[in-house]
């Protein structure tokens, strides 16, 4: 393969790695909107029509390259049309989704303040954490991926939006809207495979670490919000002692605020404000920020790891066009079945195969837009995978059981596997960090003990005078 | 809307021209008929007062005339009662975080703010059939303008956010705290069509802060002052009269103003007032379809020695169609006159044919390079003339790639359509250019 072109100096310059590995992806353009299928005629043959020579995508050999193209010409006149349908019915939408949102976040406040009676405690908590539920999923998750940039509101503008959750709304942009949205569910691409922490796919070697799985998991859960503000700084490294705290300090930083900022809105000016109530105000406060931890946790893990939906390798989808790009969306999603106020609350990511082939139209067309990609699926024989929250749920956790036991093959393999370097750089990694805080730690204790003699000298100098 | 060609006053935030998604229609019109352009470079020597000299004395390389020396103050800033006050503190913000206060204030108390600047519609007037007159009780945020500064309004049609800028017609002496926009409508004009159908009372608007430093009435107020104007080109030649009765200014001024009739003559009732309560305002009315009017025909040398027979000591201002702008400016040149002329004009929408496959020149502004045209995106473009642009998926989802597009047309790759507004955000992985485009980057 050649690359014509340098790979550019990733954002923030602290993304180099994974700009790396995207120049091979990118030195034949697979992904470019250019790619073999828009020269193609169109070639709309039986979908039913089985090629003799299997497609690209192990998932479905059924599928020819220009099915696959065929498919994506499809999703593109949906795209099309819904497109140019946007007006005032999305923007009454938003907006009164906002009202609501705000209504209810000022009505939560409120009640909080008053948090030592118990129903209001109850009443805040519920008020609180749906109002953040819906800011962070509803509205700030979809408004951050632009599906509202055509109001031209400033308050609605994907690329400044920000939210209130521990994650800076930057970094958000760039592990969720490019690096997972475009390699959804490539195994060692997609970092929302396990998120760097948990074993999620069979794919993921095993490794002692990943017996701790269903305890990471359900961590994970109630801290959700901090987990997905560290996802961009691509934590996994530091047990393969690879990571560079140099150079990812100014996230570091920009998360730090982020979080103090949260922390001294919600763990201390509003408890303040309650006075001597502090103690029930901060516990609610605590309790929505756990309930929306767990409430978006449950969501996301629902859309890419149930049972049955598909994961990718990088060789099968190195010559990915955009028909093969809009297959791979669909069968490494699932959507979640309920009522209209369940897919409000999910932000409409319970539509999560139509949100990942149309990540910028208005999530809440994707209701109609279901009816489209479903009859679809039926005449190309691609499988459509949806099922009600708390079943889907339940294989996710199954999995997550599941994958934390090495296999008799897994655990040969871990055995067998040449990993003394590994071990090498982790315990090198693991000196590494403990003699820079012992020195910290010595630093700190020398700074003390020569303040203490000073100050002792001082106190004798002056007796003295 | 053009870019300016002077420096104009850095815009908030919140009045900035966002992009519009690049697949989506375009919102925006190219060069709306019913907004206005930003000034164009006067012909004025004496440069606008600094922000600093506003309250100061006189220029001292004048002689000092006490009479018509009135700086015009600046309205204060409408002082809000201690919530208000208290709204615009740290611990609101912090309260408010990561959304601004003004985010709440909007649901609970609209006409309150502490950021942004709002307007309610407080009347609405029709003086005639094809435009509007708006009065709009401005947030304590205003800080008021001067007379012949122009504004932007934002108004939501069809969900999507328009801007647009107009002149206040309303004095800008402080005691007078509302705005007045005389709207005149556009059979395109998307806002100007909106507001003389729906504007109602109790309405809110988006504000910018006032813009414009060149079109205005010098601090300095000259003996005699020639105010002309065309149409809705009105308004803020008008601002310009009701401030100089206001404050009393005893030298002279003529108004002259051209429209089709008498019955399409805005502010008819307004302008006799004026005139027979200050004798020193003299009223040129001229119908360029009708001999009821102090003049008749248009514009030429007799209309012109009736505003001023004597070029010393005064100053100029013409607004209006292009045709009389450019009659005003031909004339003054041709006649070497010495008092200086400032001048605003609305221009037509001007709509280039394009071939979408024409190639041209791009312009990356930000980094000073240019390169030809190869059909290529922009953002390809970009990489082969040396740059590396931020980017993402290069396919068009993960925005972040965009940037601001500055002048030209652009393509989108997957759908073919052509779009591009000066200031419009496009995604430059799927955008190619078409003709002569400039990008900051």
């Amino acid at each position: 393969m050649s690359t014509p072109t340098a790979p550019a100096p990733a954002k923030n310059g602290t993304h180099v790695d994974v700009d790396d590995t995207f120049a091979v992806a990118r030195s034949d353009k697979p992904l470019s909107p250019k790619a073999p299928d828009r020269e193609a005629g169109p070639s709309k043959g039986d979908a039913k029509d089985t090629s003799a020579v299997p497609g690209p995508l192990h998932a479905v050999p059924h599928l020819s390259q220009d099915m696959l193209d065929a498919f994506g010409r499809e999703m593109e006149a949906i795209r099309k049309k819904h497109v140019d349908d946007l007006g005032e019915r999305d923007a009454t939408y938003i907006r009164s989704v906002i009202k609501a949102q705000r209504r209810l976040e000022i009505a939560g406040r409120a009640m909080l303040e008053f948090a030592f009676l118990p129903p209001l405690w109850l009443g805040g908590v519920a008020a609180l954490s749906a109002s953040k539920i819906i800011d962070n999923m509803e509205i700030g998750h979809n408004v951050m991926h632009g599906q509202y940039d055509w109001m031209q509101d400033e308050e609605l503008n994907g690329r400044t939006f920000e939210w209130d959750t521990a994650c800076p709304a930057d970094q958000w942009r760039h592990s969720h809207n490019y690096m997972h949205h475009t390699h959804t569910n490539i195994v060692g691409k997609d970092r929302d495979i396990g998120y760097g922490i948990l074993r999620m796919s069979e794919d993921q070697p095993w490794e002692p670490y990943y017996l701790g799985n269903p305890v990471y998991a359900t961590l994970l859960a109630l801290l959700f919000e901090y987990g997905v503000a560290v996802h961009d700084l691509e934590t996994e490294e530091i047990r393969y002692g690879k990571w560079d705290l140099q150079a990812r300090l100014p996230m570091l930083k920009a998360i730090f605020d982020k979080v103090k900022g949260q922390a001294l809105k919600d763990y201390v000016l509003f408890p303040a404000l309650a006075g001597p109530f502090f103690p029930a105000t901060l516990s609610a406060n605590v309790a929505a920020n756990i309930v929306r931890n767990v409430w978006t946790y449950s969501i996301i893990f629902c859309g890419h790891f149930p049972d049955g939906v598909e994961e990718f390798t990088e060789e099968e989808t190195a010559g990915e066009t955009r028909g093969g790009w809009y297959v791979r969306q669909l069968l490494g999603s699932a959507n979640l079945t309920g009522g209209p106020f369940f897919h409000l609350m999910s932000g409409n990511l319970s539509f999560q195969i139509e949100h990942h082939l149309f990540p910028d139209i208005p999530a809440h067309r994707y209701a109609e837009i279901s009816v489209e990609v479903k009859e679809a699926c039926e005449r190309y024989g691609l499988d459509y995978h949806a099922g009600p929250l708390p079943w889907q749920l339940f294989t996710v956790f199954r999995k997550i059981v599941r994958l934390s036991v090495p296999t008799g093959a897994e655990l040969q393999d871990y055995v067998e596997r040449p990993r003394t370097s590994r071990l090498v750089k982790t315990a090198a990694g693991a000196f590494r960090g403990a003699r820079g805080a012992a020195r910290g730690t010595v630093g700190v204790a020398r700074g003390a003990v020569e303040g203490a003699v000073a100050g002792a000298r001082g106190a004798v100098a002056a007796n003295a005078a | 809307m053009t870019p300016p060609a002077t420096a104009t006053p850095p815009r908030p935030a919140d009045s900035d021209v966002r992009a519009i998604d690049s697949d989506v229609r375009s919102a925006v019109e190219a060069r709306p008929a019913d907004a206005k352009p930003r000034p164009a470079a006067p012909e004025f020597d004496r440069p606008a007062a600094p922000e600093s000299d506003r309250r100061a004395a006189p220029d001292p390389a004048r002689p000092v005339e006490t009479e018509f020396v009135r700086p015009a103050a600046p309205r204060p800033a409408r002082r809000g009662g201690l919530a208000q006050r208290l709204l615009g503190t740290k611990v609101a913000d912090v309260l408010a975080g990561p959304h601004d206060v003004d985010h709440y204030l909007e649901l609970l108390r609209p006409d309150w703010a502490v950021r942004k600047i709002r307007g309610e519609i407080v009347d609405v007037r029709h003086q005639n059939a094809d435009s509007v007159t708006l009065t709009l009780r401005p947030t304590g945020t205003w800080p008021g303008f001067r007379a012949g500064q122009h504004v932007e309004i934002a108004v939501d049609v069809d969900g999507v956010r328009h801007r647009r800028c107009y002149s206040p017609s309303a004095s800008a002496h402080p005691k007078s705290r509302n705005i007045e926009l005389t709207v005149r409508r556009h059979p395109e004009g998307v806002v100007s069509r909106y507001l003389k159908e729906h504007a109602k009372v109790g309405m809110f608007v988006g504000l910018s802060v006032p813009q414009g430093e060149e079109f205005v009435l010098p601090e300095t107020r000259p003996r005699r002052i020639v105010l002309i104007s065309g149409g809705s080109g009105i308004t803020p030649v008008l601002s310009m009269l009701r401030t100089l009765t206001d404050e009393g200014h005893r030298g002279e001024i003529v108004f002259l103003h051209y429209a089709r009739s008498a019955a399409d003559l805005l502010y008819a009732g307004d302008l006799h007032r004026i005139a027979t309560r200050h004798p020193n305002v003299q009223l040129l009315r001229c119908f360029t379809r009708g001999d009821d009017g102090e003049l008749t025909g248009r514009f030429g040398l007799d209309h012109l020695r009736r505003a001023l027979p004597h070029d010393e000591d005064a100053a100029a201002f013409v607004c209006g169609p292009g045709g009389l702008v450019e009659a005003v400016r031909g004339l003054w040149a041709e006649e070497g006159l010495r008092t200086p002329l400032r001048f605003e004009h609305f221009a037509p929408p001007v709509l280039p044919d394009l071939d979408p496959d024409q190639l041209g020149t791009v312009t990356f502004t930000g980094s000073g390079v240019t390169a030809e045209a190869d059909g290529s995106t922009l953002l390809e473009q970009a990489e082969q003339a040396g740059l590396s642009p931020t980017h993402g998926c290069r396919m068009g989802i993960c925005l972040t790639c965009k940037c601001t597009l500055q002048d030209g047309k652009v393509r989108d790759t997957l759908n073919g359509e052509i779009h591009g507004t000066p200031g419009e955000e496009i995604r430059i992985c799927v955008s190619a250019p078409v003709g002569d485009v400039a990008l900051d980057l």
